[in-house]
């Protein structure tokens, strides 16, 4: 009893809509439906106990009854019902159609019972054919509202889709309720039904049924005035309906039947000549769907006119097309994107599949080409045409590339009638090609430009035609075709022809359309599938060799140059990618090899960097080819760097080639799948070469060679896996020990010496080299003797060599520690080489040691960290010192080992003495030490070392050379150290010292992730602050102060941020007033006035005081030099000075 | 606005394309200068809006680039507008918002000109006097309603 109390309750809450909450109302019959859904209440039960409320008299409550129990209905769809209920419930439903007051409900119950599935027991066709008379006898779907239309035109379509035998016998009937129901509709998703509706209603009947013909004029009425889509509402994202939804639907709905076609196509042609946009370009889209749907036969009378409006639409809005190389399409000319050119064309391209010989004859039989082909004639080069030539020469251009691509059929017959045509002109004609046999055009005869464009574009469709037919039968068939046979007999006039306009229009001006011609002509000539026109080969050949020529000739015609090697590539890529073997052949023969011949010929003429342009781009066309050119690069390499000592030149060459292979090879073939091999071959070959030539060296004062040398060792090292490496390792280890004047074994002997060794400029270059392999190496390469190594680093890195400081930081990022050495292969571990980097005394002759030293050793051994903190007093060696710390620690940092903890507060004591014994966790050491204050330049240079320890290098330590890096390690390392740099800054006593403290700062604070320096916005303004005007000071610093306005603005804009920027608003906008004016970098002074108008959105009485400063700072920006500035000052300005007309509201 | 528009109904143009210029880059040359030109102050005055209708004065081609003389070195600019029609009594106001939107924009060191084209206006020479009267114009700004009217054309339509 209580279940149908509660049931009762949730009914009245529903039907009793003006006491009730709409979200209480949803509840309630949710609640209602989950009742029915389980089976506690039967739908009769639930029926009977609505009850009073279905047919009482007040309009209010019955029409709620009604609506609750469609929507229960609606809700249960999924629950299985027997057809004697459907029935009762349709009869229901169907009956109370007529009470329009209550209409809502009966249209919701009537929709759900039409939409049921089948094996959920479904609406019988006599009840569906009942609903639909009753629909049509009462409802009057215009005067509704519109969600109630929207229900009606649900209901009609869910009839028309579901029981269109029920309702098919309706006739008369249901094409007048239909026409009532829709005429006039306007609103949009009621439309989109609307037009499905009549599509459904056409596909009903028949064509040869007498009813649709006589209707099919009415309903049309009712569609056309739609036409175009008049679409006013906002095209954003939540409007359920858009224009192009609409105009599909509508499309559908015209192209339904072919019986509209009497007054469908008339009136899209008509609308084709209209000046609205959208007009144009759906009755070009309308028109292209209706003729497939209409048939050739509707169609053909419609020919003539269609095919004048699109040469019409063609010759108005085909732009001229673009003659570069550069952008252009590997195949077929490009036009400038035009919405009408596309859909015109596929509409024509759609006339000719579905009626070619037609077409082609309109085509064909045009006057309008037909003079044009006589005018043309006239014309030698491109840019004599006039422009109304142009276009036209350019629209026929388009319209035969299409006929050629769309059939065989068509194809055909444009090459019999036109291009025999275009060929007669051309001086080659097919009585005459069997007596010269190989098709010569006299040099006499004039070049007939024009003519030439045309066949580009026939042949570009002709291809396409072939490319498009994957089918093999359809190969075989276009083989035997007209076409073919005669574009074989023709190939290889066309081939002079071509060739001809090249060799005219080579001595023009550049950027000539001509030889942009001529070049896509041969091109396109050699890239036609081989299976399916089997051009002969010497053509082929041919082709390649005039671009050879041309590459190896006319360097100095830049243009023509860069096309003729693009067309190459073209080719190249083709050849490999359709693996036309015989042709791949000639091709490697003619044009790889040829190609890396042209490296070696020492001529002086062709710049030697386009020879190694075309070897790269002749190399990237496929993976035979590149290693072609890679073992031909290779060669030149090594023949150029024996040679260094001899001739300056070829240490050029070497660098340009070794910047190539780097750049450009080395990333392509691993972006490619190729092999390591020969990123292995390359490694140790330099190696042997290193060995062989390097020993006696005279002239290698010159370092962009060992940079580009280093630079391609990393690289290929980098890319090979770590067998390879070790046998690179292994290699370049022995050369180290035997080559240079160092004794290894020496080495390992305690404490190190430096003053001891003479390092030549050749062990210099070797030991870099060395560095550069350790840098590259997986962390499981095997390095042999670490122990030595690393001693061998310290020494070096001491004079200063800073590849070397890279490899130890390297090598300490990849070094298996202690705690897991299970797995460990090397002969030491991390800890292990740390405790030699940081405890290995170094012994100096010459140098007095400072009396600060503890007194531990004999005054003459010291070890790195000393040296760094200038106990050695040498001020080169402790920078040096320094510099290689900075990379140890930044190996560290990466791997985030603790030891970088001893690595930063070395340089803070560099910049501040006395440190270490004033924080509290540096307690043991140099308790009693004077402090002294170091040199400037060291306290740059270690101040700079923060830089080194953030930034992000290109050189080594990067993910490319197989580092160890550590998630978030930047925002650990920043999060402790602003704590302990902001207790130092207010605790240096020494400005200069406080001014490097400050610069150190800045270097951590703008290379960290914006995220974290956001957390600590509050007390990081200040100091930010006190950095702009340090670091104002100085021209060099510009770029780093640039870094840091970036980090202010980020503050200020971000919500994080500004309640740290209110508190300190004067000061942010005094230190902004300086930086406005900053006359060293532009983009410092945009920022900072953009800051200035972020600050203008901060609580009003903050900054007002201000406002009168800001305005007299900003008008001076009015007149910068540069022009953003200026802007942007305008901006800011207009900004402030309103602040004033708001103050007042 | 019930009634009273002057022009109930003009003729809108297509506003011309916003050309983007090449700045010299920062290596180029750090100090390289661009002097104030034409399409810079064309850019500051083609947004203002008309007074009346919720076009800008660029769209009713009230103003063009050609109108706009500038010369750097002498720090002098000109500016010749084009009332939509003869007898518009928003000329002056028009001739306001264009002499606040400079005054705003410019440095100070610039003398501003504007007149109305020859030959379009009814009263052609007071309209020009007044426009170029500093008193006149100090005047006019000191009136709170005719501030708000120059201000609401002047908003900036990026907001």
């Amino acid at each position: 009893m209580a279940e149908s109390t509660q049931l009762t309750r949730h009914i009245e809450s529903y039907v009793d809509a003006s006491s009730s909450s709409p979200s209480l109302q949803v509840a309630s019959l949710n609640a209602v439906a989950s009742l029915v859904k389980t089976d506690v209440l039967p739908l009769e039960a639930l029926v009977k106990e609505l009850g009073m409320y279905l047919t009482t008299t007040d309009d209010v409550i019955r029409a709620r009854g009604i609506l609750l129990l469609a929507e229960v209905i609606t809700r249960t769809e999924s629950k299985p019902l027997d057809s004697a209920t459907i029935h009762s419930l349709v009869g229901f439903f169907k009956e109370r159609l007529a009470d329009w007051r209550a209409v809502r409900g009966a249209l919701l119950g009537c929709l759900a019972l039409i939409r049921r599935k089948s094996v959920l027991g479904i609406v019988t066709s006599t009840d569906a054919k009942a609903i639909a008379q009753s629909f049509f006898q009462y409802m009057q779907v215009q005067s509704l509202g519109q969600s109630d239309r929207k229900l009606c035109f649900e209901l009609l379509d869910c009839l028309l889709e579901h029981y269109p035998d029920a309702i098919t016998p309706l006739g008369d009937g249901l094409i007048y309720g239909i026409c009532e129901a829709i005429d006039a509709e306007k609103d949009p998703e009621c439309l989109m039904l609307a037009f499905h509706i009549v599509q459904s209603w056409a596909q009903l009947y028949p064509e040869s049924s007498g009813l649709l013909a006589t209707y099919a004029k009415d309903v049309f009425d009712i569609l056309e005035p739609y036409f175009p889509i008049h679409f006013t509402h906002p095209t954003n994202a939540d409007t359920p309906v858009q224009r192009d939804d609409l105009s599909r639907s509508l499309m559908s709905a015209f192209s339904s039947t072919p019986l509209f076609e009497p007054f469908v196509i008339p009136l899209l042609l008509e609308k084709l000549s209209s000046s609205l946009h959208s007009a144009k370009i759906d009755s070009l889209k309308y028109l292209r769907v209706c003729s497939s749907k209409y048939g050739a036969e509707r169609i053909a009378k419609y020919a003539n006119s269609i095919w004048s409006s699109i040469k019409d639409i063609l010759s108005t809005y085909l732009g001229e097309p673009d003659f570069s190389l550069n952008i252009a399409p590997a195949d077929g000319i490009g036009f400038p994107e035009n919405e009408f050119v596309v859909e015109a064309l596929s509409l024509l391209q759609q006339l000719i599949v579905q009626n070619s010989s037609l077409l082609v004859c309109l085509i064909v039989d045009d006057e309008d080409v037909n003079i044009f082909f006589n005018t043309i004639a006239s014309y030698e080069i491109y840019d004599a045409i006039p422009v109304q030539e142009k276009k036209k020469l350019h629209a026929i251009g388009r319209i035969l590339y299409i006929a050629a691509k769309s059939t065989v059929t068509s194809c055909n017959a444009v090459f019999e009638s036109l291009f025999s045509k275009i060929m007669d002109n051309l001086g080659v004609s097919v009585s005459n090609i069997d007596s010269s046999a190989n098709g010569d055009i006299s040099s006499s005869q004039r070049v007939k430009i024009g003519f030439l464009y045309l066949c580009i574009e026939l042949l570009v469709g002709f291809r396409e035609l072939i490319v498009g037919s994957k089918e093999p039968a359809l190969q075989y068939v276009i083989e035997h075709e007209t076409c073919c046979t005669m574009l074989h007999s023709f190939s290889s006039s066309l081939f002079n022809a071509f060739g001809l306009v090249l060799a005219e229009s080579a001595d023009r001006c550049p950027l000539d359309p001509d030889t942009y011609i001529g070049v896509k002509g041969l091109q396109i000539l050699a890239m036609f599938h081989s299976d399916v026109f089997s051009m002969q080969k010497s053509i082929f050949e041919n082709i390649l060799k005039k671009f050879m020529s041309i590459i190896i000739e006319d360097f100095n015609k830049k243009i023509l140059w860069e096309a003729a090697l693009k067309a190459l590539c073209h080719v190249g890529s083709f050849v490999q990618e359709f693996h036309e073997s015989e042709k791949a052949m000639s091709y490697g023969s003619l044009v790889v090899e040829k190609i890396v011949e042209f490296l070696f010929l020492d001529d002086i003429i062709v710049p030697f960097s386009l020879k190694v342009e075309a070897l790269s781009n002749i190399g990237m066309t496929g993976m035979k080819n590149m290693l072609t050119s890679l073992q031909g690069m290779r060669k030149a390499v090594f023949a150029n760097l024996s040679k260094v000592h001899t001739d300056l030149r070829s240490s050029e060459i070497a660098v340009q080639l070794l910047e190539c292979y780097s750049c450009k090879l080395l990333p392509w073939t691993h972006e490619n799948g190729g092999s390591e091999d020969f990123a292995l071959q390359f490694a140790v070959d330099i190696w042997s070469q290193a060995g062989n030539c390097m020993v006696s060296s005279t002239s290698f004062e010159e370092k962009g060679l060992l940079y580009a040398l280093m630079k391609a060792m990393k690289l290929s090292v980098g890319i090979c896996s770590v067998e390879s490496q070790n046998l690179i390792i292994q290699k370049a280890y022995s050369i180290l020990s035997s080559r240079t004047n160092f004794q290894l074994k020496e080495l390992e002997r305690l404490p190190l010496s430096p003053g001891k060794y003479n390092i030549s400029l050749t062990d210099e270059w070797i030991i870099s080299l060395f560095a550069s392999v350790v840098i590259a190496v997986c962390p499981k390469t095997l390095i042999p003797n670490i122990r030595v190594l690393v001693n061998l680093f310290i020494v070096t890195l001491l004079r200063g060599i800073v590849p070397v400081a890279q490899a130890l930081g390297s090598l300490l990022n990849k070094l298996v520690s202690t705690s897991n050495s299970a797995e460990n292969s090397s002969d030491i571990t991390l800890e292990e080489a740390l405790d030699a980097i940081f405890n290995t005394k170094i012994w100096f002759s010459s140098i007095d040691i400072l009396q600060r030293c503890n007194g531990t050793s004999n005054g003459k051994e010291i070890v790195l960290t000393d040296i760094c903190l200038g106990f050695a007093n040498d001020k080169l060696l402790q920078i040096n010192a320094i510099c290689g710390l900075s990379w140890i620690g930044k190996g560290l940092l990466l791997r985030g080992h603790e030891g970088i903890k001893d690595i930063t507060m070395t340089f803070i004591e560099c910049l501040i003495p006395g440190t270490k014994s004033s924080l509290p966790f540096f307690k043991d050491s140099l308790g009693n030490t004077e402090e002294q204050i170091q040199d400037p330049l060291v306290m740059k240079s270690a101040a700079d070392a923060f830089h080194v320890l953030m930034s992000d290098s290109e050189v080594c330590l990067n993910k490319k050379f197989h580092a160890t890096i550590r998630p978030l390690y930047k925002q650990r390392f920043f999060s402790s150290m602003m704590p302990i740099f902001l207790q130092l800054i207010t605790k240096a006593y020494s400005s200069l010292s406080r001014s490097f403290l400050y610069r150190a700062l800045a270097h951590i604070i703008s290379d960290t992730p914006m995220v974290a320096v956001l957390n600590d916005a509050k007390k990081l303004i200040p100091v930010l602050l006190d950095c702009f005007s340090m670091l104002t000071e100085d021209i060099q610093d510009k770029d780093m102060l640039y870094g840091l306005l970036l980090v202010l603005s980020c503050i200020l804009t971000e919500k994080n941020g500004q309640e740290a920027v209110t508190e300190n608003a004067h000061i942010i906008i005094n230190c902004l007033i300086k930086l406005v004016d900053y006359p060293h970098k532009m983009l410092v002074r945009e920022t900072a006035i953009q800051c200035l108008v972020a600050l203008s959105e901060l609580p009003h009485s903050r900054i007002y005081p201000m406002r009168t400063q800001v305005l007299q700072a900003i008008s001076k920006c009015l007149d910068d030099t540069r022009r953003v500035v200026r802007y942007e000052a305008v901006k800011c300005r207009q900004t402030w000075a309103s602040m004033s007309s708001r103050g007042l509201f | 606005m019930v009634s009273g528009l002057i022009n109930a109904n003009p003729i809108i143009y297509e506003k011309k394309e916003r050309r983007s210029r090449t700045a010299p880059t920062a290596l180029q040359d750090e100090y390289a200068v661009e002097p104030i030109d034409q399409q810079e102050i064309f850019d500051h005055i083609r947004d203002i809006k008309d007074p009346e209708h919720p076009y800008s004065l660029e769209e009713l081609k009230v103003i063009t680039e050609e109108a706009v003389e500038v010369d750097d070195q002498r720090n002098y600019v000109r500016i010749t507008f084009t009332p939509t029609v003869e007898h518009c009594s928003m000329a002056t106001i028009i001739g306001l918002c264009l002499r606040v939107k400079l005054m705003r924009s410019l440095p100070s060191r610039y003398k501003v000109d504007i007149r109305v084209a020859p030959g379009s206006h009814a009263t052609e020479a007071a309209v020009n006097k007044q426009l170029n009267d500093k008193e006149r114009v100090a005047a006019a700004l000191e009136n709170p309603n005719l501030l708000d009217m120059v201000d609401e054309c002047l908003a900036p339509s990026y907001y």
